[in-house]
């Protein structure tokens, strides 16, 4: 009996294999080889169309390059300014949404469906649509703000400090929904008891947000945080339609440097050892919010 | 009465500020050219179509919206026949080694693109994929795969095991158990997962811009993205190709927002 039962386990086994194996064949081919042959390409000095240099090993001088890369020290800035300013801003809003969509409203199918819009978006055409309202003869900004008086037009996108503005703004227009179906998901598991308990103890509606609702929405909005801050590291569609990384370097972020040394120069082993930073980076900050967000989060919730 | 009208005007601004700056690009595309040159700009369309005309007759709009259906439409098909199986014996089989193989998956839905760029690029070069619609749709099958994998292996998780007990006494394998019993039920798993592959095939850009550089093969995000004039920025044009490519995207969302909504928050959750 054990026997024919261990057989069954081992065909169980052999069959799970068979599932799994093609889709750990792709990831491993387009996702996990690329990204070790990422860090490989990172230790040498390679440049692509001029296969007569070869490659040659240099070890880490690619990343004390980048350690002294003035340059590269202006992306981490902008990047990292990027990432706080706009995830802030993209809980904030996500929250709002999350608390307009929660309650209960005749049309809320539509509405949710209407908040949806910005994020079913290509970002591509996000970002051309930003453009537009920005742009400094049609753009709608200008129209709303001058009217006829189109010698005050402003090209929005020549100045450093506001091109930067806006490429938030179109970012927090384009993912706070994602935001707010998290926090959503947050909102839904609080149990109505306890806002009845608080208004019986005569506590106000702000008193009750503040006091019940933000506490226990903490592990919501550290997903969100969490998720956003990854893909806001990773911005670049944005960039690369509105502003290639200008005026000056004011919009440059790390991901649109790493393209830039890798596709338009040509810089193999340099730009391998730029991506290979952020994604170290990446990877360091998950690790961090995953610690305070709790592992346990992860296997408690469902859908 | 007062919550009533903070939810009236919640409501009202934030489906406003959603919808508005799509709903310009929306009008500028049935302006004419006199229209969006006037100064100031006018703010109602005369309701004219010639930037449909031109995106269509003279950019080759049609092309566009070919590649991407057939990227976004073999995209979502290959991942989801690679995600069923392996999400299946995930939920439901033991296998040997399966936090390794969670942690590998959760470890790739962290990857910035430009981690895999150089490397994908250099390998379809190899394989002679760039320029082929397939050698974008291969890493992008890999790069939806662990969302994938984690939406169906949580819908999995949710039927009721008691049919496949049955039929695993009845004599049936994991595949045949999968294929007979399990895949029925989980319809509305799978159909939320493929719109969101649908969704991330329709607009991904940046493998687009790096594998397909021939203008015949590119999707319309690229087309977007590289859309100019001669002299001048051609907006009208730019917003009439920029409604095709969102439209489809606008009737999935009104008619599977509530797969959408259970999907990302079972996504995010679980990933």
């Amino acid at each position: 009996m054990s026997f024919l039962g261990s057989i069954a386990r081992h065909r169980e086994s052999l069959a799970a294999w068979t599932m799994v194996a093609p889709a750990l064949l792709v990831t491993l081919v387009f996702a996990l080889y690329p990204v070790l042959d990422s860090f490989w390409l990172s230790l040498h000095h390679i440049f692509v169309g001029i296969p007569s240099l070869g490659r040659s090993f240099i070890g880490l001088e690619n990343y004390f390059n980048l350690l002294h890369d003035p340059v590269a020290h202006q992306a981490l800035l902008v990047t990292l300014a990027f990432v706080v300013l706009s995830t802030m801003l993209e809980l904030a809003c996500g929250l709002v949404i999350a608390l307009v969509i929660h309650e209960r409203f005749r049309g809320r199918g539509l509405v949710r469906a209407a908040i949806l819009i910005p994020w079913a978006i290509p970002t591509v055409v996000a970002s051309q649509l930003w453009r537009y309202i920005f742009n400094d003869q049609y753009g709608f900004a200008n129209l709303v703000l001058f009217g006829d008086r189109v010698t005050e037009y402003i090209p929005w996108l020549a100045y450093p400090g506001v091109a930067f503005m806006i490429i938030v703004l179109a970012d927090v227009w384009k993912t706070s929904c994602f935001a707010a179906l998290l926090i959503l998901a947050g909102l839904q598991v609080i149990s109505d008891d306890l806002y009845d308990a608080a208004k019986v103890d005569g506590a106000g509606a702000w008193q009750r947000f503040w006091h019940i609702t933000l506490p226990l929405l903490k592990p919501a909005l550290l997903l969100a945080l969490l998720f956003r801050t990854m893909d806001a590291f990773r911005v670049f569609d944005l960039v690369f339609v509105m502003t290639q990384g200008g005026p000056g370097d004011a919009t440059q972020v790390l991901q649109f440097y790493g393209y830039q040394t890798l596709f338009t120069e040509g810089r193999l082993g340099y730009g391998s050892a730029v991506s290979v930073a952020v994604f170290l980076m990446i990877l360091s900050l998950s690790l961090i919010y995953l610690r305070a967000i709790g592992s346990n989060l992860l296997e408690r919730r469902r859908t | 009465m007062n919550r009533r009208l903070f939810l009236a005007l919640g409501i009202v601004s934030t489906v406003g500020l959603s919808l508005w700056p799509f709903l310009w690009f929306l009008l500028t595309s049935f302006k004419s050219q006199a229209e969006i040159e006037a100064s100031p700009p006018t703010w109602w369309p005369s309701g004219s179509l010639s930037f449909y005309r031109a995106v269509l007759f003279d950019h080759h709009l049609f092309d566009y919206v070919a590649n991407s259906v057939v990227v976004a439409g073999s995209t979502t098909l290959l991942a989801l026949l690679i995600a069923i199986p392996a999400a299946y014996a995930l939920a439901r089989l033991t296998i040997p080694g399966k936090q390794g193989i969670l942690a590998v998956l959760l470890c790739v839905s962290m990857f910035p693109q430009m981690a895999i760029a150089g490397p994908v690029w250099r390998l379809l070069d190899a394989l002679g994929g760039l320029n082929h619609r397939w050698g974008v749709v291969l890493p992008y099958v890999a790069l939806t795969l662990p969302l994938a994998i984690w939406i169906l292996a949580s819908f999995f998780k949710e039927l009721p095991p008691e049919l496949e007990d049955a039929a695993r006494v009845d004599g049936c394998g994991p595949w045949t158990t999968l294929l007979r019993i399990t895949l029925p039920l989980a319809a509305p798993g799978i159909f939320t997962a493929a719109i969101l592959i649908l969704i991330y095939a329709w607009n991904e850009f940046f493998f687009a811009l790096l594998i397909l550089t021939q203008p015949e093969r590119q999707t319309l995000p690229v087309g977007i993205a590289l859309f100019q004039g001669e002299f001048t920025m051609p907006w009208g044009e730019l917003a009439a190709a920029s409604v095709v490519a969102t439209l489809p995207l606008i009737v999935v969302v009104l008619l599977c927002q509530r797969w959408i909504v259970s999907g990302l928050s079972a996504g995010a959750v679980k990933g």
